[in-house]
């Protein structure tokens, strides 16, 4: 299966089940597209006709891009068939090790963002903070079920976990503690609202997380409509100095300025160049997740303009790259040549299986967003996972058990995508959100054309710019 | 040329290379490889 797009001016082949990527010209194109279908001498009938006014097309330039295309063919970057269904169903049939955990430290939270898929942080349940025994239990949980897994994931989540700060940094030296026993590697990571940011909480965070993601929405007026205090103020300005002094501090790596736009700022880019405008360099800027009827969900007339933001951002992205003011935006950060291996295409996310969501009080879910819901119960941190049935139902939840990714280009790339998306949106962790779908496609498209514009000379411009 | 191709990782050696598991849980395609 191959995929072609033209996008700023660059003309993309991709071959889905090599990986391999092709810039090409028009001819090539067109030729490509047609390659499979139509016998050598109508494809020639039709491209001469198509390029009559191109004295470069001819007959023998026309063979010999055919005999290219064969070569691409023979060498398996081109027209590759799909045989990985199989590799699918032994995959499925693993030892499952958990290798992960996102520990939601505090069911609370002090702000009062309108779109928070938590409700303000509590999952629909009361306040509760996470006990140092229950975490240091949920830290013993994993290496025990981690295998032969030397790096194991904390996530330090909520509601806003610096509301149970002091928990925090004793389940770190706790992990730290038991490192060279246990032969593990513990990475750290922390989400935060950055209300409670300060100098100590940045000391440390900068010592012992691996990475950090900071929620900022954009522009001031953006972030303040729906990210607002407790009593209905903004929390922009409480935030941003924070923010600025948190990531240079930390030496601008590391790090992650992540922002939802929602119905209200479909066209997100300008927020997103605030961003970047503030000095943050790493960015992310991701649809909200909601009910269909909920006031922020993106629309079906929201869907162009999004498309529309993605593309213009790639080009903006391309202009400051050149201009010696270049950022990172997670979802064109494709590391083509040190990327994922199949397998971790297939696997996925890994809810439900290698990653697993643990509750104030100990309990075990699928992953951050099916905490609350009581049919995705899977556990506790003490008997571990005795729903045995849902975590093999999501073992078997690879992109190759869903039908609709079946004729999907960009399945090896989105892995089949979100569980929990799926059930919102299909009742089926086996279904698909096609909405987050078609934007996943755009965004692949916009991320593939950006690889491959900074990887041409530079004297290549990008043809349409912001 | 009319056809240039980019380096990628050829998802078909993967397959005997990959499948360590160190990978950070996850999108997917963004995340870094063992690699």
């Amino acid at each position: 299966m191959i995929h072609q797009f033209k996008l700023h001016g660059y003309s993309v082949v991709l071959d889905v089940f090599s990986g391999s990527v092709h810039l090409v010209d028009d001819l090539a194109y067109d030729v490509i597209s047609l390659f499979e279908t139509t016998d050598r001498a109508e494809l020639t009938r039709r491209m001469l006709e198509k390029y009559r006014d191109d004295p470069g097309v001819t007959v023998s330039s026309l063979e010999e891009l055919y005999a290219d295309v064969e070569s691409l063919r023979a060498q398996k970057k081109l027209f590759t068939e799909d045989t990985y269904e199989n590799v699918a169903v032994d995959w499925k049939a693993r030892k499952t090790e958990v290798k992960a955990l996102c520990l939601h430290v505090a069911h609370t939270c002090n702000l009062n963002c309108s779109y928070c898929f938590a409700s303000q942080g509590r999952y629909h349940g009361p306040r509760a903070l996470m006990s140092y025994e229950t975490g240091k239990q949920a830290l013993d949980f994993l290496i025990a079920h981690s295998g032969k897994r030397r790096n194991l994931e904390v996530d330090f989540f909520g509601g806003e976990p610096l509301l149970n700060w002091d928990v925090c940094k004793r389940l770190v030296a706790y992990a730290r503690s038991r490192e060279e026993e246990t032969g593990k590697r513990f990475r750290f990571t922390l989400t935060t609202n950055g209300v409670l940011l300060d100098d100590e909480v940045t000391e440390f965070a900068n010592r012992e997380m691996h990475n950090v993601v900071l929620s900022l929405d954009g522009r001031k007026e953006t972030h303040d409509a729906l990210r607002k205090t407790p009593s209905g103020e903004g929390s922009y300005d409480v935030i941003v100095p924070k923010f600025q002094r948190f990531v240079e501090k930390r030496g601008g790596r590391n790090y992650y300025v992540r922002g939802t736009f929602t119905h209200r700022n479909a066209a997100f880019l300008p927020d997103l160049l605030h961003m970047a405008d503030l000095g943050f360099t790493e960015l992310s800027m991701e649809p909200v997740v909601c009910a269909p009827g909920d006031p922020a969900a993106l629309t079906e007339e929201d869907f162009p303009i999004v498309c529309e933001q993605y593309e213009l951002l790639a080009a903006e992205m391309l202009r400051r790259e050149r201009a010696g003011k270049g950022f990172h935006f997670y979802h064109y950060n494709l590391d083509l040549t040190g990327g994922p291996c199949l397998y971790k295409r297939l696997a996925g996310c890994g809810s439900g299986t290698e990653y697993l969501a643990v509750t104030p009080t100990g309990e075990l879910y699928p992953c951050h967003q099916f905490v609350g819901e009581p049919a995705y119960r899977m556990g506790d941190v003490w008997q571990g996972v005795t729903n045995t049935a849902l975590r093999d139902e999501f073992k078997g939840c690879s992109v190759y058990a869903r039908e609709e990714c079946k004729d999907c280009w960009a399945k090896l790339y989105c892995s089949g995508g979100c569980a929990a998306n799926a059930i919102h949106a299909s009742g089926s962790i086996r279904g698909v959100y096609e909405y987050g779908c078609r934007l996943f496609r755009k965004r692949i498209e916009c991320a593939l054309m950006l690889q491959v514009a900074l990887r041409q000379p530079r004297e290549e411009e990008v043809k349409e710019p912001v | 040329k009319r056809i240039q191709t980019i380096e990628t990782r050829d998802l078909q050696q993967s397959l005997k290379d990959g499948g360590c598991g160190e990978c950070q849980t996850s999108g997917v395609a963004n995340q870094p490889c063992h690699a």
